[in-house]
């Protein structure tokens, strides 16, 4: 330990004048360790992506092969019903989704922040469980206790949750269960890292503890907040599995076409139109993309000002 | 004012007591399904034992279709040590050059693997399928392991986290006393690294263990497919009864063996989950 100290003491000395083939030889090295990660960056996240877009320009058909089709797909797409109802959907469920389960999260944050007991480390553990379950089984489970012949809960809330107005709803809970207990933990490190000093002296000036929650806490964290908005948001756009997973429950109130994701795969996979696939995912992928940076830069304004 | 405090602490435990009986439901429900079989699973009541199966379906679950699932099982096990170990050596070496290593053209490499981040893995599947397929690697462990060798975010953790905790000097020290670069890497560099490290290692294991789009869209040898598509396909013929032989029974059992590992982990390794959550919400 001691050896390290009046080492690095002496550093300065030898890398002031350290001579240029230093600098050319580390160079180097940086190079060789970013290496695999730079070609698995390439291979599959830059090439992909371009030649995504480069399908997406193209068609293919009987009669003439494949061939440059400039942004025919695109104009397609904007005006495909199926690609658009997907796109409503997962807007509208999105804007429902979000806010019940970052509420949800908050709620349980705010309460083990509250609350330091052993039932509310238990609680913490049970929150947080079903983050480690995989999203078909999760799915799957849900789908178990949505039946009407194998789950107790159509039983008794006299629902049917996989009919067609209702299974959106239905989805959402599973996602809510999923990853609520994740963004609990995410607001939860966030609140233990304010200073406990500003609420004690709102204490002293006689808020409750749930006026402390709301109007102190809760503001604090919002950069947290805005953050699990936004990957919450981000997950819903690209949903996928969720209802892959239930489709053959109900294949009547989930269709082929239920999100774009879903849309995008079958157009690929059961009627091998890739280059229409490859526009629905590319714009996807894009909205995802820029609705991200915009949402973090308005976000970013707001919270200097 | 000590019954005042008390008071004030039995709303909040009521509200979490509901909530953690939400998120246990189908933990309680799956562990008592799977103790039934298939007439007991749709005639008894769902969240209480009836004939006790459990054995039965835990054979049956390993026997089925020649004991197929144990070939999923370690596939799964398989794909997400692999994918988990390789992500994780990659990430260390470009997280621990970003940091600590000047070379040109870094800065904006890094920058545009900030501005990657964002890519949502979803838009990829299908354009990386059809590359693999050309490049005769689909329906091959290949195909699921090599994309998951990518992790912006780990390499981006690791950034941070080495640029915060690993002084200079001690890199310094190390070359002076003439360590290579591999050495001081090794030796000086990883072992400071570690907590961070086994976070990312911890995050790309279950990121693969849980994996379902990648493996759905690569593979089509069913002697390939992780638990969730083995899953899937039972799930699927046994609810749209086209002549699978799976039944409910052995899905919702072979779903409980599938989460085990995972709860006994995610129990086990609580500090390094949370560590891993707070590292990225903090930055």
């Amino acid at each position: 330990m001691t050896q390290v100290a009046t080492r690095s003491a002496a550093a300065p000395a030898v890398a002031g004048p350290a001579p240029r083939f230093k600098r050319g030889r580390e160079a180097a090295v940086g190079w060789l360790f970013v290496a695999p990660f730079v070609v698995l960056l390439v291979a599959f996240l830059l090439l992909p992506m371009a030649y995504a877009l480069k399908l997406s320009l193209y068609r293919s058909t009987l009669i003439e092969g494949e061939h440059f089709a400039f942004f025919e797909n695109y104009t397609q797409a904007f005006n495909d019903p199926l690609v658009r109802e997907g796109v409503v959907r997962v807007i509208l469920f999105g804007l429902v989704q979000t806010p019940v389960m970052i509420g949800v999260a908050l709620l349980a944050a705010l309460l083990i922040d509250h609350a330091t007991s052993r039932f509310s480390r238990f609680f913490r553990l049970a929150a947080f469980v079903p983050y480690a379950v995989p999203v078909v089984i999760g799915t799957l489970m849900w789908g178990f206790l949505y039946s009407k012949d194998t789950g107790p809960l159509s039983a008794v809330l006299h629902v049917d949750f996989l009919s067609s107005n209702v299974v959106l709803a239905s989805l959402g809970n599973v996602v809510t269960w999923q990853w609520a207990g994740y963004n609990m933990i995410v607001l939860y490190a966030a609140l233990q890292g304010l200073p406990r000093e500003v609420y004690e002296s709102a204490r002293i000036d006689g808020a409750g503890p749930a006026q402390i929650a709301w109007r102190i806490k809760t503001p604090m964290i919002s950069s947290a907040i805005v953050l699990a908005t936004l990957f919450t948001i981000l997950g819903t756009l690209q949903f996928f599995t969720e209802p892959l997973i239930l489709q053959p429950l109900n294949p009547g109130s989930i269709t082929a076409h239920y999100t774009p994701n879903v849309y995008a795969f079958n157009q690929a996979f059961s009627f091998q139109q890739y280059n229409y696939s490859a526009a629905i995912s590319f714009l996807l992928g894009a909205v995802v993309f820029v609705g991200s940076y915009v949402f973090l830069f308005a976000t970013r304004k707001r919270s200097a000002l | 004012m000590n019954s005042k405090s008390e008071r004030a602490g039995i709303v909040p435990h009521l509200v979490m007591g509901v909530m953690a009986l939400y998120f246990l439901l189908p933990f309680w429900w799956l562990l008592v399904a799977a103790t039934k079989d298939n007439d007991g699973l749709f005639l008894s009541a769902p969240l209480w034992f009836s004939d006790f199966h459990l054995i039965d379906n835990l054979k049956t679950v390993f026997s089925q279709e020649n004991g197929i699932y144990l070939v999923w099982l370690r596939n799964s096990a398989l794909y997400a040590v692999v994918s988990g170990v390789g992500a994780t050596v990659v990430s260390a070496l470009a997280g621990y050059a970003f940091a600590k290593l000047r070379f040109p053209g870094r800065t904006k490499l890094f920058a545009l693997l900030l501005g990657l981040i964002m890519v949502p893995a979803t838009a990829l599947v299908l354009p990386t399928y059809l590359l693999m397929s050309k490049a005769g690697l689909v329906d091959s462990i290949w195909a699921v392991i090599l994309p998951s060798l990518l992790n912006p975010f780990g390499v981006y953790l690791l950034r941070v986290y080495t640029h915060e905790s690993l002084p200079d000097e001690m890199l310094e020290a190390a070359r002076i006393d003439g360590a290579g670069e591999l050495r001081v890497f090794t030796s000086v560099a990883l072992p400071a690294m570690r907590p961070a490290l086994v976070t990312v290692l911890l995050f790309s294991m279950v990121a693969s263990w849980n994996n379902f789009f990648l493996p759905l869209v690569m593979l089509s040898d069913d002697h390939l497919f992780p638990l969730t598509v083995g899953l899937r396909t039972w799930y699927m013929s046994a609810t749209l009864g086209n002549g699978g032989e799976a039944l409910f029974n052995v899905i919702v059992t072979g779903a409980l063996v599938a989460i085990l590992p995972l709860i006994v982990a995610f129990l086990l390794l609580q500090r390094y989950w949370r560590g891993g959550l707070t590292i990225g919400a903090v930055k």
